[in-house]
């Protein structure tokens, strides 16, 4: 910054004038007291409500996250009993909001692209059923919708006793899907790195059959090859290491069955809730973007001489997902935030166990509400980040 | 649901900005100023004890309480707003001001008295929880529920108890959490729980409202204490007062047999506890000190009856529910209700 004009005016003058008329400076200088009058604003509110809860007698502090959370949770990715902490409640709840997300985006992901592809087939029957599934799951409102599945899934289900015996020792009931556990033994470690070296030589393996297409046009059957290098080779492993994986097999004792796995009948509704109306949005996106490419493309394919299959593949979804991804971002945000809903059917997410349990228990309303909105924002955030960066990455090269 | 969550977060807000609030008149003064108590009862509906009946209006022991404090204030027991409450919002809603009294069957505890910056006044009916399950499982005692899975309430005392009462008898079990009752209750009634748990007055009305109300039975383990009480804001001594002291003059009607029907008649008593009571003689004035009229007892009286009569109209013989008084008698009937005297 270098200050101009000042030879025969008073240094202040002359700074005034500075910040009025230097581009570059006057920017800053707002910027920077916009900034003070934004941490200014933070601070003079937190102190209030701090002053406040003092004059009413409130504590205020995150102590209360060491304290004995003394209640129990149905769903429990990470170890956790009735004397864990509120801060063990708090991950509980997390990777439990983060389980429903993940999967639920998984889900939605496969039914919408499937459902938006197929409302624009040629198959009058499959277009039909995929508009009236879009029309009408989008239109009713997602709580409904969680609180009709869980009573179906309730209602559908016979009791733990009558459940329904299925393949593998699994058992179906209205207390849940109850599966054989793996139980890992010595060796599987082997197995992992085997698995994790076929993934590495598979993508060495489509590099170099990619760059000898480029170079010869012999195609070469990239498919095929990763999966024996990722299934095949690992399978070997596997037995050559003498098979290290037992299962727990569920037991009914009492009540339920002990032992296994369990997908809870909550998570299966959340499940069906979350995927099924998310995917409508999703298929409509996806839909929206294969249309915006011009049928102009799909011919010149053809001219080519490009099959069906490879003409979607290799030259529409390419060009439409640079249109989908945006819009594909809000939609996997708008399921993580609706995963919230998860307690009016008593699933175990973040908002259910720590914003709710914790915040009655502990009564710290403004510590639980501001942690858990600070969750949701840096969930949001991250995924967002991630969603921008696969879109940057298919982005269009423009030349 | 999103709607509570929204709610918790006003109310935090709320609390951000009440600056010039903290330090102003005393509850009294704004209740009077206003018109009417503000009081918090059970949002989600518990016969007998905070619930809207077949016209819209609140009915039950706490919605009674409520209106009792509002015959001391005002000398009319319909100057009552009533804000429907869950479980989880509660206490915020006190904290913030929202409300000015909470009856909201909420157990008095240590925690909750001493963490929360609220004090409860008393006890209005003393209440223990215990087990509901399906005849079909042939379970005889709460002991025999091993592995059980048990549908309960979120953020409530019924929730910790449930933890202590299996982790102190060995055994393991597995909690369905619903944030709302009836939500609990719908999951129960189609069969994801094998037992649910709250409070033995609950039971009993949740019991009724099931399909088939015979096939579920009320196990006998009553496995925890349950003193159900108002609650005021800590600080403001006077409001605390009204609220205790109404509390008290109920159970004193009971005990000298002034009734809604004969307050009246009851002023020309011989009986100088009675006198004291309603404020009757020269010199004989108890409501002033706490800024309430000299004849604030009767007017609590003639507005919703003694506690006799609202155990009786609410919970009790005159109701569907039909609860005996057990630990809800006076003193002097082998109960625990009990009242210092006016003097």
């Amino acid at each position: 910054m270098t200050l101009r004009d000042n030879s025969h005016s008073g240094e202040s003058r002359g700074l005034i004038r500075t910040v009025l008329y230097d581009p570059t400076v006057r920017g800053w200088t707002f910027q920077a007291l916009v900034l003070v009058v934004l941490f200014g604003l933070a601070a003079w509110l937190i102190h209030n409500t701090v002053v406040n809860m003092r004059a009413a007698n409130i504590p205020f502090g995150f102590d209360f996250l060491h304290m004995r959370a003394g209640f129990d949770i149905s769903q429990r990715p990470i170890p956790y009993t009735v004397d864990s902490t509120h801060a063990d409640v708090f991950m509980v709840g997390l990777l439990n909001t983060l389980i429903v997300s993940a999967l639920g985006i998984f889900f939605a992901t496969i039914i919408g692209f499937t459902v938006g592809i197929s409302r624009l087939s040629k198959n009058w029957l499959l277009a039909k059923v995929a508009t009236i599934y879009v029309e009408t799951l989008r239109n009713v409102p997602l709580l409904l919708q969680l609180l009709f599945w869980y009573k179906a899934v309730l209602s559908v289900l016979p009791g733990p006793r009558q459940g329904l015996m299925l393949p593998f020792s699994s058992n179906l009931s209205n207390r849940g899907l109850t599966m054989p556990r793996p139980v890992v033994g010595d060796g599987f470690g082997l197995v992992v790195a085997a698995v994790v070296l076929g993934i590495i030589a598979s993508v060495i393996v489509a590099r170099w059959a990619k760059a000898r297409q480029a170079a010869t046009g012999q195609p070469f059957a990239i498919f095929q090859a990763s999966a024996a290098l990722i299934i095949g080779f690992p399978l070997v492993v596997f037995f050559l290491a003498g098979s290290p994986l037992t299962f727990e097999i569920p037991e009914l004792k009492g009540f339920n069955y002990q032992g296994g796995m369990v997908v809870k009948p909550e998570l299966m509704a959340m499940l069906f809730g979350l995927s099924l109306y998310t995917a409508t949005f999703i298929a409509e996106t996806v839909r929206a973007g294969i249309l915006a490419i011009s049928y102009g493309q799909t011919e010149a394919a053809s001219a080519l001489g490009l099959r069906n299959g490879q003409t979607m593949r290799l030259v529409i979804v390419p060009q439409a997902m640079r249109i989908i991804i945006p819009p594909l971002t809000s939609q996997y945000l708008n399921l993580t935030k609706n995963s919230s809903l998860a307690l009016a059917i008593g699933y175990p997410d973040l908002v259910a166990v720590f914003a709710g349990s914790t915040l009655n228990i502990s009564g710290r309303a403004i510590e639980v509400i501001g942690i858990t909105m600070t969750v949701y924002l840096i969930i949001s955030l991250a995924t967002a980040a991630l969603m921008n960066w696969f879109n940057a990455r298919v982005a269009l090269v423009e030349r | 649901m999103y709607g509570n969550i929204m709610k918790s977060f006003l109310l935090g807000a709320a609390v951000l900005g009440v600056g010039s609030l903290a330090a102003s008149a005393g509850t009294l003064d704004e209740v009077k100023a206003k018109g009417f108590v503000q009081c918090g009862v059970n949002g989600t509906g518990l016969a007998g004890f905070g619930a809207p009946d077949d016209q819209g209006n609140w009915k039950g022991l706490d919605v009674d309480y409520c209106r009792a404090v509002a015959a001391a204030v005002f000398g009319d027991p319909s100057k009552v707003k009533y804000t429907g409450l869950s479980a989880k919002e509660r206490f915020t809603a006190l904290q913030s001001k929202e409300i000015d009294l909470l009856a909201r069957n909420s157990t008095a505890t240590m925690s909750r008295d001493t963490q929360l910056g609220i004090t409860f006044t008393g006890v209005n009916y003393y209440d223990g929880q215990g087990f509901m399950v399906k005849k079909s499982l042939g379970v005889s005692s709460a002991k025999e529920l091993n592995g059980a899975s048990v549908c309960v309430q979120s953020g409530t005392t019924t929730e910790l108890n449930l933890a202590d009462y299996f982790k102190a008898n060995g055994l393991t079990f597995n909690a369905v959490v619903f944030e709302k009752q009836e939500e609990a209750d719908a999951a129960y009634d189609a069969g994801r729980c094998d037992a649910y748990t709250t409070d033995a007055s609950g039971l009993y009305s949740i019991r009724l409202k099931m399909t088939n109300p015979d096939d579920s039975l009320v196990l006998p383990e009553i496995i925890s204490k349950e003193p159900l009480g108002p609650a005021v804001r800590q600080g403001d001594d006077q409001w605390e007062s009204i609220v205790r002291w109404t509390g008290y003059a109920l159970i004193i009607a009971e005990e000298f047999g002034v009734t809604q029907a004969n307050v009246d008649e009851m002023k020309s008593s011989a009986n100088p506890e009675v006198q004291r009571l309603l404020g009757v003689g020269a010199g004989v004035d108890f409501g002033t000190p706490i800024g309430l009229s000299k004849d604030w007892a009767i007017n609590v009286i003639k507005g919703v009856g003694n506690y006799g009569e609202i155990f009786d109209r609410n919970v009790g013989a005159g109701s569907p529910l039909k609860i005996a008084r057990g630990l809800n008698a006076l003193w002097s009937k082998g109960g625990l209700q009990y009242a210092p005297p006016i003097r």
